[in-house]
């Protein structure tokens, strides 16, 4: 297992904490998006995207490359974020995102975003496609891995229990599934409007290995996927514990902030707040 | 058909090894299994889950294969709809559908298990490529060029086997029609397995005096526009016959076309927005539905009487 210094972790911490500030401002300007569900993928995405996932900006179609699916598509705002970090489109696009001639989708297209392997949006395809993808690899001899990030809400459909079932009959090991384990959707928590659990014995029964951590623990989730690389008998999921709308303290764990969008007053203190995050980070970007 | 369909595809497998099949536990009826036994690596069941099937292809497409993902119509058109919308043709994903077991054809099973709005539906999506095979030979021309062409096909195939129409040399094209028989005073347009019976029908029609022409139409979307405006022009009226719903399907695409370029009669010959049932035989219910050389004859008698 690869060993993380102190610095590396500080760094992609505040990597992070600047995505979710991006990601809110970028949600403020179109007075569109999904803020709650972006900040709780907040770490989970720049440790994919900053650390762990073999990609190049400038070769958005490179075959060999890692793909990523965003199966819970409504966290566009982060992940747009991370992508114009990255490089594949420029960073004046993301205040652009939703004008008519823009690229960027309300969700992610793969046919528009440079860096988009899967347009998503409708919730529960990504564990299948991503079932796809990883048998293909594999036929074509290729060791590229897949990312599938998946919403915890979206585990109440019934396409994702197909899809396990796939993962599991064929040993997808080249297969990474990750939820985002925030326990609120839009209409309230997980646990009233419909309860996952028991959600680990659940993928257990399917043949995944599961990993649980702390999905805000920058030291966890790149120790999780590293992990995962070792296992090479079946596919595993992560089960990242976040808290929805985390780093805004009146976002936190709360369905209101799923699809709403702050006010003038709201968002200068969500500023505030993710702005003294960066300043008192010891990270360097 | 489905002999066709097996072989068609183990041949083409031969020569392509980026062609994969996916099947939703009913390879033994489509004849997938074909496929299966002889390119064991290259197929996967995946169980009685035609949504995740769809979405599975997609992926396979996303990794640089040439995926064939097969069921019956009916559970792969209505249980993989919203897949085939969001996945396949947003993403515009190269996914070719084998919806067997297509219009009325599973006649044992009935109404649960037929597909008489799936045309209407697939060629209402953007991106999708609609085919309909009218005999065993068409069909076997059909997979190589479905698989070569780029982008999503949905292709129709029926449980039953009809006597084939063209010779074997006969070219088959994506988005071209096919001129059956010739004739001047109508032209009777048709898709699918029906087209034996317009032939009946175009025979019994000749002895009556009338010369009706019968063209087959593969390709509903992107229809042969060209040829449908040629048939209005030399023949003036038109009939469309269809094992589908007289919604949505060629009586529409054709419809379609004519009200924007040469207004013209058109009487259809297709199931009449009902439900039908389960039979003895698929002869037995394409009568009940009235695909009978008959109604055609009596459809195109009325077209002419429009003309």
């Amino acid at each position: 297992m690869d060993h993380y210094n102190d610095q590396v972790i500080l760094n992609l911490e505040k990597i992070a904490r600047s995505m979710r500030l991006k990601a809110l401002e970028i949600i403020y300007k179109r007075q569109a998006g999904h803020p709650g569900g972006s900040l709780s993928a907040a770490d989970i995405l720049t440790a994919l995207y900053f650390n762990k996932m073999r990609i190049n900006s400038k070769k958005p179609q490179d075959p060999n490359r890692d793909r990523f699916i965003l199966s819970k598509g409504h966290a566009s705002a982060i992940l747009y974020s991370v992508l114009a970090k990255k490089g594949y489109f420029p960073e004046e696009d993301l205040l652009k995102w939703g004008n008519l001639d823009c690229h960027l989708q309300g969700h992610p297209d793969r046919n528009k975003t440079p860096g988009v392997d899967m347009s998503t949006g409708v919730l529960g395809h990504g564990i299948n496609v991503g079932a796809g993808l990883a048998l293909a690899t594999k036929l074509n001899g290729k060791n590229y891995r897949t990312y599938v990030l998946l919403g915890d809400g979206e585990c109440q459909g019934g396409i994702i229990w197909e899809g396990a079932m796939t993962v599991g009959k064929f040993k997808l090991s080249n297969l990474t599934l990750i939820v985002d384990y925030n326990d609120v959707q839009l209409d309230g928590f997980v646990h009233d409007i419909m309860p996952i659990e028991p959600f680990s014995n659940k993928w257990k029964s399917f043949n995944l290995e599961v990993i649980e951590i702390d999905g805000h623990n920058m030291r966890e989730i790149l120790e999780a996927l590293d992990k995962v690389e070792h296992i090479h008998d079946r596919a595993t999921v992560i089960i990242a514990h976040t808290v929805k709308g985390k780093g805004v303290s009146f976002m936190e764990n709360s369905n209101f902030w799923h699809g709403n969008v702050p006010n003038k007053k709201q968002m200068s203190q969500a500023r505030l707040e993710l702005s003294e995050s960066i300043k008192t980070s010891r990270g360097a970007e | 058909m489905r002999d066709e369909l097996g072989q068609a595809l183990v041949e083409y497998g031969r020569i392509n090894k980026d062609v994969v099949v996916l099947d939703a536990d009913v390879a033994n009826s489509t004849m997938t299994i074909a496929f299966q036994k002889a390119y064991p690596d290259r197929f996967f069941n995946v169980g009685i889950a035609e949504a995740g099937m769809v979405d599975t292809a997609v992926g396979l497409a996303m990794g640089g294969k040439i995926p064939f993902a097969s069921a019956f119509a009916a559970m792969l058109c209505y249980r993989g709809m919203e897949q085939i919308r969001s996945c396949i043709v947003y993403n515009d994903a190269n996914v070719k559908l084998l919806a067997s077991y297509a219009g009325v054809s599973d006649f044992k099973d009935g109404a649960t298990h037929h597909s008489m709005i799936d045309i209407a539906l697939m060629r209402a999506l953007p991106n999708m490529t609609v085919i309909v095979a009218a005999d065993g030979q068409e069909l076997k021309k059909m997979i190589p060029a479905i698989a070569e062409y780029q982008g999503p096909v949905y292709l129709r195939i029926s449980r039953t086997d009809t006597p084939y129409t063209f010779g074997e040399n006969e070219p088959f094209e994506i988005g071209k029609g096919r001129v059956a028989s010739n004739g001047v005073d109508a032209s009777i347009l048709v898709s699918g397995t029906p087209l034996h019976r317009c032939i009946i029908a175009s025979k019994i029609l000749k002895k009556e005096g009338i010369s009706a022409r019968v063209v087959e139409f593969p390709t509903i979307k992107p229809l042969d526009d060209e040829l449908v405006l040629r048939c209005c022009k030399e023949t003036g009226t038109l009939v469309t016959v269809e094992e589908h719903s007289i919604i949505g399907g060629l009586y529409g695409a054709v419809a379609e076309l004519l009200v924007k370029t040469i207004p013209t009669p058109v009487v259809s010959v297709g199931i009449n927005d009902q439900f039908a049932r389960t039979a003895l035989n698929p002869e037995e219910l394409w009568d009940f539905c009235g695909f009978t050389p008959e109604n055609i004859v009596s459809a195109t008698k009325e077209a002419l009487k429009r003309k």
